[in-house]
């Protein structure tokens, strides 16, 4: 009997090396966990159910796989079917990876709790009535609830690295241009990227080692600097972890999330690191302001594609092709996309275009060059993931910006185009907590690090409470 | 600086978007209510300091230019909603 709840992938392709499991009775366990539990998670949006060699995945709605539907949660993509594979998939077919299903998303990944997705919300698998987080929602509920061993997210301002905390597993989000984009449905093509979501950090480096690296159909790409190392350190000794002050204690954290976080910052000091105070006054402040400027921006270009003429929805008009158009698009995209397009519309328009804009532009060069500053004292920075735990489905859903402020404590560093890893390092009202640990750019492998050897000492266990 | 129904609609024309009139209002003080908040931007003095677009010093990634097989046209129309005579077939450009 296969625990699919407690199985981690390394376990899994032990099982499958070993031949104590066949790949067809491996995929069959997840399909049955599935049809168990997904009604209730809704990770799904659809289930394949491949089997084949190696350990199954899960891919976000928004990573193009050839003859399998992809949505990225739009009603405008309903019924697509792609005829090319994006590069992520490819890689993981090539190393014989089979399909279980693709995963539920906030519409084109905007949002924070997939309530944004145009085919219902998935709910965290620790308590049905929250959120999972988003826009990787499906993805890290599927892993949380045992769904799948693991699976590939996106993150633009936190999409992998918000869920992956609110749901207790693991997530990546690489350094910008390590992972290819090809393929992957566009939101902000300056942020966008694909990372693994696990249940351990071993786990998590094995998929990265696994997707990472250059690909000469995404320019943007660049070769790893050097080879993804699976973690085994047990001590941080020699490790510098800076706190910056900001991204600890900015409005809105939540005093019990704050207390777990300054908990597994003590037991890192335990391990060896040295632990000291840095600042970042701007990028915390400024960095909400900036991304939601340069994401909407990005993204009204990028959403101009959707037309009704070459795949995708279709109005019925009787006007002319602009009628067609306009009429395509208020029908297909949902409030979110719709609202997103006007606003980044809006900020590259004529006479706005330097007052907005140009001057996020800016403050994003602002926040780079603060994050480079204290990178000279620390190697390696930590922040709460998320400000709160799991929130409750409709709490946030009519208020915008409320929902935007889920994403305070992620953004800053993806504006910068740092790696953030995620890991679960503990509950409050019992829920998970997230530790978010930030690295310079191609970072990964410390990053791996300092999460392993915390992980170890943390014990926290993945798989929910009211499912053990 | 107050957003005006002008502006929703002037911004809807050029993002292709058919919003009915029912709507204009409410999305006007969303938008509004967005851009006020983002708007904090404007607070700094960078006048001095460089825009950045691209989170890498990337500069001229270049690739041989070579012919490569691209999607044979049968496939490139089987998202198609309207397909005609093997290519996308549209209402006419401007009534």
């Amino acid at each position: 009997m296969i625990d699919t709840l407690r199985l981690t992938a390394e376990e899994a392709a032990g099982l499958l090396e070993r031949g104590e499991v066949s790949g067809k009775d491996l995929a069959r366990a997840y399909t049955e966990a599935i049809e168990a539990r997904d009604d209730e998670v809704h990770a799904y949006l659809r289930v394949t159910g491949e089997s084949g060699e190696g350990v199954p995945i899960a891919l976000k709605d928004c990573i193009t796989t050839k003859g399998v539907e992809t949505t990225a949660g739009s009603r405008i993509l309903e019924g697509y079917v792609p005829v090319f594979d994006s590069t992520v998939a490819a890689r993981c077919k090539e190393a014989g990876l089979p399909l279980l299903g693709k995963t539920n998303m906030d519409e084109f990944a905007m949002g924070s709790s997939t309530e944004n997705s145009a085919f219902g919300p998935s709910r965290n698998p620790w308590d049905p009535e929250r959120v999972p987080g988003g826009s990787s929602g499906g993805s890290a509920a599927a892993v949380a609830a045992g769904l799948a061993p693991w699976a590939l997210g996106s993150d633009t301002g936190g999409s992998i690295k918000q869920p992956a905390a609110l749901c207790g597993v693991v997530g990546l989000r690489p350094t910008y241009g390590t992972v290819s984009r090809y393929g992957i449905v566009a939101f902000a093509s300056s942020l966008d990227q694909v990372g693994p979501i696990t249940k351990t950090i071993r786990d998590n480096a094995l998929l990265y080692r696994l997707i990472g690296g250059r690909d000469p159909c995404d320019s943007t790409t660049v070769e790893l600097s050097e080879p993804v190392a699976i973690p085994d350190a047990e001590d941080l000794k020699g490790v510098r972890i800076g706190i910056p002050k900001e991204l600890n204690e900015t409005e809105g954290i939540a005093p019990g999330v704050s207390e777990v976080v300054q908990a597994s910052i003590r037991l890192a000091e335990e391990l060896g690191a040295e632990v000291g105070e840095t600042r970042l006054p701007r990028s915390v402040e400024y960095g909400l302001s900036c991304y939601y400027l340069i994401a909407p921006a990005e993204a009204s270009s990028n959403l101009a594609r959707y037309d009704g003429v070459r795949y995708g929805h279709r109005a019925e008009v009787d006007g002319d092709l602009t009628a067609l158009y306009e009429r395509t698009r208020w029908e297909g995209f949902g409030a979110e996309p719709k609202r997103r397009i006007m606003l980044g519309t809006y900020a590259l328009s004529a006479g706005y275009y330097e007052a907005y804009y140009g001057q996020a532009q800016k403050v994003r060069t602002v926040i780079k060059d603060e994050f480079a500053a204290a990178f000279e004292d620390f190697d390696v920075l930590v922040s709460p993931t998320s400000p709160t735990v799991a929130f409750k489905i409709g709490e946030k859903a009519e208020n915008p910006l409320a929902m935007y402020l889920s994403d305070v404590l992620t953004i800053p560093p993806n504006m910068a185009g740092l790696p953030g890893l995620s890991i679960p390092c503990g509950l409050s009202e019992g829920l998970p907590v997230g530790l978010q640990l930030i690295g310079p750019q191609f970072s990964e492998n410390l990053l791996f690090r300092v999460g392993h050897a915390l992980e170890r000492v943390l014990g926290f266990d993945y798989v929910p409470e009211r499912l053990r | 600086m107050a957003i005006t129904r002008e502006d929703v609609l002037h911004v809807a024309k050029l993002a292709r978007l058919e919003i009915p009139e029912a709507e204009i209002d409410g999305v006007r003080d969303q938008l509004g209510a967005i851009l006020e908040a983002v708007g904090k931007v404007g607070e700094l003095d960078l006048s001095d300091v460089e825009p950045t677009s691209h989170p890498l010093d990337l500069v001229n990634v270049w690739g041989e230019d070579e012919p490569r097989p691209s999607l044979p046209r049968e496939e490139a129309l089987k998202n198609a909603p309207d397909p005609a005579d093997g290519a996308f077939r549209v209402p006419a450009v401007g009534q």
